[in-house]
């Protein structure tokens, strides 16, 4: 059973990382491209986003007429529905690093493989800043 | 590889695994919370996280292996804007439950609210911020 999982995760996540440098987005210098909408615009990879989302949802379609996943009990999704301050402010957060180096976590995990300091730098930081937020006391939110 | 159908190809297969990881495993493909998950201590979950992420790993060696080549990285930026900025998107993905992943695919197909208002917000973020370091100059 948990091979089975261990197995399922490789495969997704090895199809996640081939896509990925398939599709272009490991390139940080395209991923601004494509932000650069008043700029000198690369819009390709919306395509990405474009096709991933075309596909997944067949599996949001597939998973509403399954009763559980074939190795686990139930599907696993998210029970928080508001949009609060939270989600929003951590969005822009985001955002404003993903512009700033054209990395986001996906393609930052994905590149380590190619070995270059930069990306190791990156990484190391991301994760300081997950671990930053997911240690440090935290404060109520509204 | 640079253009469109390559993209849109790439951006397919990983919806594949988005599709794969839920129908399989019940789980989301949501990197950052995976990523995060390893950081705490070792649970249940920590062997096909870390398969997941090793999986990751193999992905430019598939492209090596497919295409003879590694795939292009071009990295802009100098190595304080770049942990500057790794420590703004650990940090913003978490404190926002998600990151373009786990929001911008799994979130967009299954319309989750807040996972549109997620990506709405971070892709306004991101856009201002390359103009804003365009028009500065860096």
């Amino acid at each position: 059973m948990s091979l089975a999982r261990i197995a399922a995760a490789l495969a997704a996540g090895s199809m996640f990382g081939f896509g990925l440098a398939l599709s272009g987005m490991l390139d940080p210098a395209r991923v601004r491209g494509f932000l650069d909408v008043f700029g000198a615009w690369d819009p390709s990879l919306a395509f990405v986003l474009a096709g991933a989302v075309a596909v997944a949802s067949i599996g949001t379609w597939i998973r509403r007429r399954l009763t559980r996943p074939a190795f686990d009990r139930d599907f696993h999704l998210p029970r928080q529905t508001r949009i609060d301050s939270r989600l929003v402010t951590g969005a822009a957060i985001f955002g404003v690093g993903w512009g700033m180096a054209g990395l986001c976590p996906g393609p930052a995990l994905t590149s380590l493989t190619l070995g270059l300091p930069p990306t190791v730098l990156f990484v190391l930081a991301m994760l300081a800043g997950m671990l930053a937020h997911d240690r440090l006391p935290r404060r109520s939110s509204s | 590889m640079s253009g469109y159908l390559p993209s849109l190809l790439g951006g397919m297969l990983i919806g594949v695994a988005v599709a794969m990881l839920m129908l399989l495993n019940g789980r989301i493909a949501g990197i950052s919370g995976i990523a995060a998950g390893l950081l705490r201590r070792p649970d249940r979950r920590m062997a096909e996280d870390l398969a997941f992420v090793g999986g990751l790993l193999l992905g430019p060696l598939g492209f090596l292996l497919a295409f003879g080549a590694w795939p292009l990285v071009r990295i802009e930026g100098s190595l304080p804007v770049l942990a500057l900025a790794g420590i703004l998107v650990g940090f913003g993905s978490r404190l926002g439950s998600g990151c373009t992943s786990g929001h911008g695919v799994a979130g967009l197909a299954r319309l989750s609210p807040r996972s549109i208002a997620a990506v709405l917000v971070f892709l306004a973020t991101a856009i201002l911020t390359v103009s804003l370091m365009r028009s500065f100059g860096s």
